[in-house]
């Protein structure tokens, strides 16, 4: 016999019998909100280089990046709160990276996406970026040259974990600060030249 | 030490050995002096016989010494393939600081020659661009400009094209820091001219001007488009790169030969098996170094497996940008299972560093034959299925066909190579004009099409995929069982690990390698071969150092990127969008 159908009456729930389910949970507003901000994440995937590669092998059906709850890729930055910076920034590319940024809606954050991105990587070079975090705050750093999928998708639970922790974002040149959103960029830091291996 | 020093003294006599004695001009090389002695240029240039026929020219009499290269019907060099900026800074022995080195194809001939201009010292370095005797120099001589300072009168458009607006210096000179770098700011970006001009003509109330990038969906890493718009069709367009120049002929100039595989590796990451053997080739015709069979073979396989990878990944992203998603997850997943194949080869997955010169890194895995046959199983269904997705669907008929058209004659002045030189019926394949490893052993065909319009690129990528398995399993048919991969030459490969523990000599020159290097005989060469999206050229010079003294690929698509603002002239913005995806843009090889 189907257990539903029409006319059928659905099995009464009785709420105050002792030891039955509850209907409510206690929590406090910011962990809850935590909670489901850490499961929906919408990545905007500024992929420049080979990292951008392996990022399409992440949201791809083998490796399906849907199971962590952020596949919901966009490459628009007024619907994204989670930049994946996968890929070489050199320095013509520093103010775009840094307009984009700032067009995201807060709370935002920002996965470093292999090792240029994170420190330039073996391209100490005169027209690379050594790191974006000269350009923007970088939430997890993923090692790698390219990272593999699984290193990329470590990545993503550790930023989950730091959501659930309370991170909101780590702008510390927001407009909030009176900075405005100029591109901030100290020169002369790294930028010694790489000696010639002997 | 001190047998490491013995060593080394054994090393140069075997190095003195390898210069080659004078000898009589090669049969390219003696008809091309006799085009130019039976010419009124005939005391103007000088050849010479190096790995290729090479004329030499001094820059007032380039432009007319470049249209005989065109024209001449003994000549008929039309396919621009590149130009290199030279400085002999640190090179003694060469006449001048300064040379710019082109590299010209002849499709009727089927033939490479060599131009070099030599720029005289003392004055700025200067040569009269060659724009329009073949358009495709342009960007090329826009790159010299930039990282060499080398000034071209007469070109259209000469501004920096890789390094930023706010860039002081050229960075290729040999007294340039390597690591030296320049603030940059918003505003310091140049958009072309035209592009300020706000100017509304009447009757054109829609024109606008619009940039596409330089993060955009659809442009396939960061490219640049500023576009003028009359409603919805372009009538002026220019491509502006530079935001993925990440120096690799710098960096190749600061480290050791094989240090340079993994920079290789990554010009065309979606194919970087191919990029790292079509370095390695170079340098081991430059140092003489013959390869087993096993190891060429492997190279084979790996390389048609990457062209494979990344007709699936142009075929399926280009698919998503006309708005077909579920093709790409049909094109990803023989990705997906090759990568199996190469990281049970070495344990990486994209960037492979796979080779080494004179071998490969480490031996094949023992079931190499049985993953790569296995794949050989599978990858069939996958095409298939895309092929019946999509060739007979009328959206992507009628979004590709007809779009991007490319004429021949364009092709060729464009200097396009590849799959889009073919798709326009050049049938212009490296692989057949040129055989390298087994390839004219094998039983293939040049995958061609006569349309040279989007649907015509894409069919021919479809084809070159089943050519590519037909490759590899001829070549898994004769694949030694077991043998060697590298060379024994012990100059240039590491001897074996056992070898090392226990005789002497291989601890030397076990040593010797680790510590100095390859050393590579004074001279230069350009070795090219069928990249994925065209012809992957190397061009490098040593000086008998421990590494490149100048190193310049040849980009496939650096040529039909540059063409591609003249190609979407006249078509809507949706039809540039579908255009760009055929055209199989790398920004890690389009600006190393």
């Amino acid at each position: 016999m189907p257990l539903f159908g029409k006319g059928k009456a659905l099995p009464a729930h009785d709420s105050s019998a002792a030891g039955g389910p509850a209907d409510f949970l206690t929590t406090r507003l910011d962990t809850m909100v935590a909670w489901a901000r850490s499961n929906s994440l919408w990545p905007l995937p500024f992929a420049t280089a080979c990292c951008g590669i392996e990022f399409m092998s992440v949201v791809s059906s083998h490796y399906d990046l849907s199971r962590f709850g952020a596949e919901v890729v966009r490459f628009s930055p007024r619907q994204a709160d989670l930049l994946i910076v996968a890929g070489t920034v050199v320095d013509k590319l520093g103010p775009t990276l840094r307009k984009i940024y700032d067009q995201m809606p807060e709370p935002k954050w920002v996965i470093s996406m292999g090792v240029c991105a994170s420190s330039g990587g073996f391209y100490r070079a005169y027209h690379v970026t050594q790191g974006i975090d000269e350009i923007v705050p970088v939430d997890v750093y993923v090692p790698g040259c390219p990272p593999t999928p699984e290193q990329l998708m470590y990545g993503i639970l550790e930023l989950q974990r730091k959501i659930r922790a309370g991170e909101k974002s780590r702008d510390r040149r927001s407009a909030a600060s009176g900075e405005g959103s100029r591109f901030v960029w100290s020169p002369g830091e790294r930028t010694a030249p790489p000696g010639k291996p002997s | 030490m001190v047998a490491g020093r013995e060593n080394g003294a054994a090393r140069k006599t075997l190095l003195s050995t390898v210069e080659a004695p004078p000898r009589a001009l090669s049969p390219a090389a003696e008809r091309l002096r006799a085009r130019f002695d039976g010419s009124p240029l005939g005391d103007r240039v000088e050849v010479r016989d190096l790995d290729l026929p090479t004329v030499e020219v001094a820059p007032d009499d380039w432009p007319a010494v470049a249209r005989f290269l065109r024209d001449d019907p003994e000549c008929r060099y039309d396919l621009f393939i590149d130009l290199a900026g030279v400085d002999n800074a640190k090179r003694p022995g060469r006449p001048t600081r300064f040379e710019a080195v082109f590299h010209l194809h002849s499709v009727t001939r089927d033939e490479h020659v060599r131009a070099k201009v030599l720029l005289p010292d003392g004055a700025e370095p200067r040569l009269p661009s060659v724009v329009e005797v073949w358009p495709a120099a342009n960007w090329f001589e826009r790159e010299a400009y930039d990282l060499f300072g080398f000034d071209f009168p007469g070109h259209p458009n000469q501004r920096r094209l890789l390094c930023h607006d706010a860039f002081v210096g050229h960075a290729l000179r040999k007294d340039y820091s390597p690591g030296q770098r320049w603030f940059f700011a918003e505003e310091d970006l140049r958009m072309p001219a035209w592009a300020m001009d706000t100017e509304e003509k009447a009757g054109h109330f829609e024109t606008q001007t619009i940039s596409i990038g330089p993060s955009h969906p659809a442009t396939h890493g960061i490219v640049h488009l500023v576009a003028r718009l009359n409603g919805e069709r372009i009538t002026r367009a220019e491509t502006q790169i530079g935001y993925m120049h990440r120096c690799f002929e710098k960096m190749s100039e600061t480290h050791t030969w094989n240090q340079v595989i993994p920079y290789c590796d990554r010009l065309n990451y979606v194919s970087a098996m191919i990029n790292g053997v079509g370095y390695v080739r170079t340098v081991e015709k430059m140092l003489g170094v013959e390869i087993p069979d096993r190891g060429r073979l492997a190279r084979t396989i790996l390389s048609e497996f990457s062209r494979i990878m990344d007709h699936c990944v142009n075929i399926g992203t280009n698919l998503v940008d006309i708005g077909g998603l579920t093709n790409f997850w049909y094109l990803y997943q023989p990705r997906e299972s090759i990568y199996g194949l190469l990281e049970a080869c070495c344990g990486a997955r994209l960037t492979v560093s796979y080779v080494r010169v004179g071998g490969l890194a480490i031996d094949v895995p023992e079931d190499f034959v049985a993953r790569s046959r296995a794949l050989l199983e599978s990858i069939p269904k996958f095409v298939d299925d895309v092929e019946r997705l999509v060739t007979r669907n009328r959206i992507v008929r009628n979004r590709l066909g007809g779009t991007g058209v490319v004429s021949k004659e364009q092709a060729i002045a464009w200097g396009f190579t590849g799959p889009m030189l073919r798709a326009s019926g050049v049938a212009y394949d490296v692989r057949r004009s040129r055989p390298y490893d087994f390839y004219d052993r094998f039983d293939w065909d040049v995958a061609m099409a006569t349309d040279g319009d989007n649907f015509a690129r894409y069919l021919v990528r479809l084809e070159e995929i089943r050519q590519s398995l037909k490759i590899i399993r001829q070549a898994l048919d004769v694949f030694p069982a077991s043998g060697p991969v590298n060379s024994d030459d012990w100059h240039v490969v590491l001897p074996p690990k056992d070898a090392v523990y226990h005789d002497m000599e291989s601890l030397i020159f076990h040593f010797k390698l680790i510590m100095e290097g390859i050393r590579v005989p004074s001279g230069e060469r350009y070795e090219w071969i069928e990249g994925a999206n065209g012809e992957l050229g190397f061009y490098a010079i040593s000086e008998g150092g421990a590494g490149p003294y100048r190193l310049k690929p040849r980009p496939p698509c650096f040529p039909m990127m540059a063409a591609f603002e003249h190609m979407i002239v006249g078509s809507t913005v949706s039809d540039a969008i579908a255009t760009l995806g055929t055209l199989n843009v790398i920004a890690g090889e389009l600006e190393r």
